[in-house]
């Protein structure tokens, strides 16, 4: 079973003469393990992919399915549940709340979920401690140094059982070294067992997928296949 | 990539056997820039005709000789490090030459044609962030070399995203006027490759 299964995913904004289609008919599975980048120019329908894929707008027809549970067929309190119990997500800017400890942002998607508050920190300090970052657990956002809240908010989305990592342009305004970090994190996570979907326009970035899409116009045009491997490099190195 | 300097730097803080120059070298250029010991003792044979290194012993074996760096060498080695490298490109870049021709090919989708090449380029940098993703987060003669032909490529990407929105926003196709190639005409071209 894919973590994430998109099939026919088509979604149309407006009606009439203002009709866009966003999406046309995306297939696209992702399982765990796998970190996939989605490249494509501004307007092919990137971030629409990935707002479907994490129930946070729902396509026009299509199916979703995140772990096998379709999610178009499901209840909305039911797809709610989804949201919050398999599915983490990375934002641009982190989206850290200022008034919460890093744990408790850690924790938040358990709280919000119903577990009790010590639960909660203990799943939000496993997932810290994970990203090497548990001895800030009780520091606020705006007490961490940059990379540090890149962790947290990594963290956050990998709290807890989650299966399914969404990113969208997780590395920001970053440098190029400390977007990198972010990438080497999301990868180590992937590896770990999670499925990772990120949405970028970097091409540095998306090489550190084990696969990139590439999105045009609302439709799949073309994808890389599995690379062979860093050794092919120095065969390349030796015919200079 | 010079060689010779590359040496001349590796015997600059003290004497050092062929061999270990050969290992020192790969290891500083994180292995991705392979040198066999034959070259490293060819090029050290030059640098000593050159006066730029010495060796205790002219006669000998030259696995057993230790190469010096020179007073000479140490100012060839400052004068080089400040030198700037070569930035001119090729005088016709291939894949410009691709893409301009595709224009020119009738029934041939550019765009496709910019997806194949991104493709493959993207390919080439993900085999280039496994080589830095595997190696030690510590390793930073490795990080250097890799994000060198890292942000290479990506500078490739780059045209090639611009090309698709240029090509995108140009006026609908109208047979490409010769006086609007960089070319005199496509038979010219032809010969010219």
């Amino acid at each position: 079973m894919s973590a994430l299964e998109l099939r026919h995913v088509s979604k149309l904004y407006g009606s009439g003469p203002t009709e866009v289609h966003a999406l046309r008919g995306v297939d696209l599975t992702v399982d765990r393990g796998e970190l996939v980048a989605i490249m494509g120019p501004s307007g092919s329908g990137k971030s629409t992919l990935l707002t479907i894929a994490g129930s946070l707008e729902e396509a026009t027809s299509g199916q979703v399915l995140v772990d096998g549970v379709d999610l178009t067929e499901v209840s909305r309190s039911d797809r709610a549940r989804m949201r919050r119990r398999s599915i983490g997500y990375v934002f641009q800017d982190f989206n850290l709340l200022p008034g919460l400890t890093a744990v408790e942002n850690a924790a938040l998607p358990l709280e919000l979920d119903g577990v009790r508050a010590k639960a909660a920190r203990a799943t939000g300090l496993e997932a810290m401690e994970e990203l090497d970052v548990a001895d800030r657990a009780d520091r606020y956002p705006d007490e961490l140094s940059g990379g540090e809240r890149q962790r947290v908010a990594i963290a956050r989305a990998i709290v807890g059982e989650r299966g399914l990592l969404l990113a969208d342009e997780p590395t920001g305004a970053l440098d190029s070294v400390n977007g990198e970090a972010v990438m080497r994190l999301l990868r180590a996570a992937t590896k770990r067992g999670v499925a990772g979907v990120v949405v970028t326009h970097e091409a540095q970035l998306a090489s550190w997928a084990d696969r990139v899409v590439f999105l045009r116009d609302g439709q799949i045009v073309d994808q890389t296949v599995a690379p062979p491997g860093p050794e092919s490099l120095l065969a390349a190195g030796d015919r200079r | 990539m010079s060689v010779p300097h590359a040496l001349l730097a590796l015997v600059s803080d003290g004497p050092k056997f062929g061999l270990q120059l050969q290992n020192e070298f790969e290891a500083r250029t994180g292995e991705v820039w392979p040198l066999n010991v034959g070259q490293v003792y060819t090029t050290l044979q030059r640098l000593e005709r050159d006066e730029l290194v010495e060796t205790d012993d002219s006669e000998g074996d030259r696995s057993r000789k230790r190469y010096r760096i020179t007073s000479a060498g140490d100012r060839e080695l400052a004068d080089w490090l400040r030198t700037p490298p070569d930035l001119v490109p090729p005088p016709r870049d291939e894949l410009v030459i691709k893409v301009l021709v595709a224009l020119q090919v009738p029934g041939t989708d550019v765009h496709e044609i910019l997806q194949v090449h991104r493709r493959h380029v993207i390919e080439v940098m993900q085999r280039y962030t496994q080589a830095k993703a595997a190696a030690d987060e510590d390793n930073t003669a490795l990080a250097l070399v890799v994000d060198a032909e890292l942000f290479r490529l990506e500078a490739i990407v780059r045209w090639l995203d611009a090309a698709d929105v240029r090509l995108k926003q140009r006026p609908r196709l109208e047979p490409v006027e010769a006086a609007d190639m960089p070319f005199e005409s496509t038979q010219e071209m032809e010969v010219s490759q």
